[in-house]
């Protein structure tokens, strides 16, 4: 039952939430203006992509219902491929939800290509939209690798082909190598968009220029592009040559560099620039701390020594919620109160924002913090069972959940209850500089009235109206 | 704000609501609304369609990978396996998808030029020769069937040389798997190919609009670009 | 509209550039065949796949045009190949070298000098990852 249940938040917190839900949300609705465009290049696939991810939604949630899975979100052979249980089902789900995202990442690529307004030229685009492009070219190039994954691996469980299963034949590591190809560029497909939030929030309340426009640009892509190598860091203990452990640690430790160089930029930013503490900017220096940290501890795994001792402990449970929730789900709260106003005309209390975001910070430390430690000192992940050292530390972890869960409570209810009784919202109430802030709140069907013509570099906040709310 | 805005439409506001007043508008009716102009629609779908196509390539290049990680660990029984395919059945599949992608781009230099018969013939002329391929592929399996050389579980064949081993089960695995797979795509083009000639004959495409025509050419294109890289993998390799 | 605009628009011409394309297909495809036929031992793997390399091109470059085309396309369907190489590149690494590593203080057991009833020393594990 344990295993049923950490499957299911896996699967789900994946493939359901994180993966699609800044590009799918927020970039839906900003991109397209922050280019000057009327709406996404292809706007029925867009809906596709929606539909394919209801029908992903409906098919895992009953895969669970159904018979339940319990081999965990990553499904290692030979147990997901003997197992009883509806692992056939939820695995259909998660190919079907593979599209819907390699059709979102499609279209936006599509989109920056051909519909930037005239006169943005790509380093005129704003960051976010550099961010969402890297992750397009993520979703484009590593998800077809999961769905023949899932296909062969359906496949194997029905025809018993000896591809991933050494009883018949086949490599268990082979299907780690199939999955963490596309698995790990997926975490990018996670923190990419988030960063892209981080680096329209800044500069925005820090009233000064991105720091470093460029280098965050390069970053945003190269970082894209790198993930795809480096997937063997997942496999360190499983049965890996020793050369190719070698070559992706090494590939590893090259990847931190352009998260590094971003986290750099945005503190650059800040400096000596006019800042002030809206609920956005909040959980943008929240996502300054925790994804230090996250990114950080990512380092030990890459340490081959340090892997063999951490890896599948609560450490590496830590740093992945470090970096997953801690980052790129505090960057899409953060994004969600930034456009919130634009998005629906009102505006929120900034007081219970603030208190929410107090709440969450505080409750993320108490709730994963503690992980950090459990898991240094051999607390194994996926156990249901545990030594009695460990009680107060799981106790502690389970009360910082509680304290997290009432600040993203407070925060939901604050949104929604914005939608009765929010002030309505001025178009640019934090004078911001991208296009979209051009645009009424909300705005209209086809984003503008006429199209816009870019006539100054971004980020520029000499130009800039201020609208005080 | 220091930027201003240019005015795309300077006939006609161009506001939300249906598209009523069609005298007005000055542009194509297939032109989308957020586009400004048709090569903008045109270069854009062609873009999509590439995308998609990179997609295509990495998941028959993931089968391609397990095939050759497999091939790595049984390499006698994957030769001697493949001596059971037939090689010119194999090559006659290569020489008819070539001919294929030969008459899709006559179909769609037809369409560019205005001359939707042409087109129609071309288009259908590709159908014909896809319905060659799953003819002659439907022919080599069955004698698969027959001789037992099915994938995973139900291979029974007698007389390998490796007794019990699973080599020669994984090889008609991928076998399968593969053309399988291209096989499909292969139906599916034709379905797309007989809609693009039935609007074809209908005059539906000129040297303003062919791009439904070019974007399959290009899906049926990477078809036979994968049966190009299948072909000699599984039938040709010693 | 065409993006073609560069070359004479002679549908001839044209045609006749995608005949010599199919020609040259063909001949390819009768070469690779007849390769297989030789043995070169693990040459025959290089030669089809480089023969299969440049019939991909031909088609990608003259069926599907991109030789006229804006880069971005050519760019996105190399881009494609390079990433599965990419994969295929670092699964055969790893494939390729794995050994079976023996623990460096391995040994055997001690000799049967203790009494008869005293326990056996069991030997290291020798499959240690």
């Amino acid at each position: 039952m344990y295993n049923r249940f950490f499957t299911l938040h896996g699967v789900v917190m994946v493939f359901l939430f994180i993966i699609p839900s800044i590009p799918a949300s927020l970039a839906n609705f900003a991109l397209p203006m922050m280019l000057g465009a009327k709406d996404v290049a292809f706007p029925r696939i867009n809906l596709m992509s929606f539909y394919l991810w209801c029908a992903g939604a409906v098919l895992g949630i009953s895969s669970m219902v159904l018979g339940a899975v319990d081999t965990g979100w990553t499904f290692y052979t030979p147990y997901s491929t003997t197992t009883d249980g509806s692992v056939g089902l939820m695995v259909m789900a998660a190919f079907i939800l593979g599209f819907s995202s390699i059709f979102t990442g499609l279209n936006f690529i599509a989109t920056v290509h051909k519909l930037r307004a005239p006169g943005m030229g790509f380093f005129d685009m704003p960051l976010f939209v550099w961010g969402i492009y890297a992750t397009g070219i993520i979703q484009i190039l590593a998800t077809p690798v999961l769905a023949i994954t899932l296909v062969l691996l359906l496949i194997e469980r029905t025809f018993q082909i000896g591809i991933f299963d050494s009883r018949i034949g086949g490599d268990p590591v082979l299907f780690q190598h199939f999955f963490w190809f596309y698995s790990h560029p997926a975490v990018y497909i996670m923190i990419v968009p988030g960063m892209a939030i981080i680096s329209e929030l800044i500069p925005t309340f820090s009233r000064k220029t991105m720091f470093g426009y460029r280098a965050i640009a390069y970053s945003s892509v190269s970082l894209a592009l790198l993930s795809f190598i480096v997937w063997g860091h997942h496999m360190f203990v499983a049965g890996e040559s020793d050369l190719a452990n070698v070559i992706f640690s090494a590939l590893t430790f090259l990847v931190a560099i352009p998260s590094g160089v971003k986290v750099f930029n945005w503190l650059s930013t800040m400096y000596k620039g006019n800042i002030t503490f809206e609920t956005p900017m909040l959980y943008a220096l929240s996502f300054l701390f925790l994804f230090a940290i996250g990114g950080l501890t990512g380092i030990f795994f890459s340490t081959l020594s340090v892997d063999i001792h951490l890896t599948d402990t609560y450490f590496v449970v830590a740093h992945f919620h470090y970096v997953m929730m801690g980052s790129t789900v505090i960057a899409f709260i953060g994004g969600v109160h930034y456009w919130w106003p634009k998005m629906t005309g009102k505006m929120y209390s900034e007081t219970w924002g603030r208190i929410g975001c107090l709440l969450v910070f505080i409750g993320f430390n108490m709730t994963f913090g503690s992980q950090f430690i459990m898991g240094g000192q051999g607390m194994p992940r996926r156990y249901f069972n545990y030594l009695d050292q460990f009680q107060p530390i799981h106790a502690f972890s389970t009360y910082g959940s509680w304290v997290l869960g009432a600040g993203l409570f407070m925060t939901a209810i604050n949104l929604l209850a914005s939608l009765k009784i929010g002030k309505q919202a001025p178009d640019n109430p934090w004078g911001g500089t991208t296009l979209e802030w051009q645009s009424s709140s909300p705005p209209i069907t086809h984003n503008f009235e006429e199209q816009p013509v870019l006539e100054h570099e971004p980020y520029d906040y000499r130009h800039r109206t201020v609208t005080h709310v | 704000m220091s930027t201003s805005t240019v005015d795309l439409h300077p006939e006609h506001p161009h506001g939300p609501g249906p598209h009523g007043d069609a005298g007005a508008h000055e542009h194509d009716p297939r032109q989308q609304h957020h586009f400004t102009t048709m090569e903008q629609q045109f270069d854009t779908s062609k873009i999509g369609m590439w995308l998609f196509l990179a997609t295509e390539v990495l998941t028959f290049g993931g089968l391609f990978a397990g095939f050759g990680l497999m091939q790595n660990r049984y390499p006698q029984e994957f030769v001697e396996a493949h001596e059971q395919l037939q090689r010119l059945a194999g090559a006659l599949n290569t020489v008819v998808l070539l001919v294929s992608s030969f008459t899709m781009v006559m179909g769609v230099q037809a369409a560019r030029n205005n001359q939707p018969k042409k087109t129609a013939r071309y288009l259908w002329l590709t159908v014909a020769c896809a319905g060659i391929f799953m003819v002659v592929k439907a022919y080599e399996y069955t004698h698969k069937f027959e001789e037992g050389l099915l994938p995973g579980v139900f291979y029974h064949h007698h007389g390998d040389l490796i007794a019990g081993s699973h080599g020669y089960a994984t090889f008609f695995s991928f076998y399968f798997m593969m053309t399988g797979l291209h096989g499909l795509h292969v139906l599916i083009g034709m379905i797309l190919l007989s809609w693009l000639a039935i609007r074809a004959k209908r005059g539906e495409f000129s040297d303003k609009y062919y791009t439904p025509v070019d974007l399959v050419g290009l899906f049926w294109h990477l078809v036979d670009m994968i049966w190009i890289y299948l072909f000699p993998l599984y039938y040709l390799i010693t | 509209m065409s993006t073609h605009t560069e070359h004479a628009h002679d549908p001839k011409a044209e045609a006749r550039v995608y005949i010599v394309t199919l020609v040259t297909l063909l001949i390819l495809t009768v070469i690779t065949v007849g390769a297989s036929y030789i043995n070169f031992g693990s040459g025959n793997v290089v030669i089809a796949l480089t023969i299969a390399t440049i019939k991909g091109s031909i088609v990608a470059l003259f069926f599907m045009h991109l030789r006229h085309d804006k880069p971005i396309n050519a760019i996105i369907g190399l881009t494609g190949f390079l990433f599965l190489g990419i994969f295929l590149m670092f699964d055969f690494i790893d494939v390729g070298t794995r050994t079976n590593p023996q623990p460096i203080n391995l040994h055997a057991p001690p000799a049967a000098t203790a009494p008869a009833n005293a326990p056996a020393t069991p030997a290291p594990d020798s499959r240690k990852e």
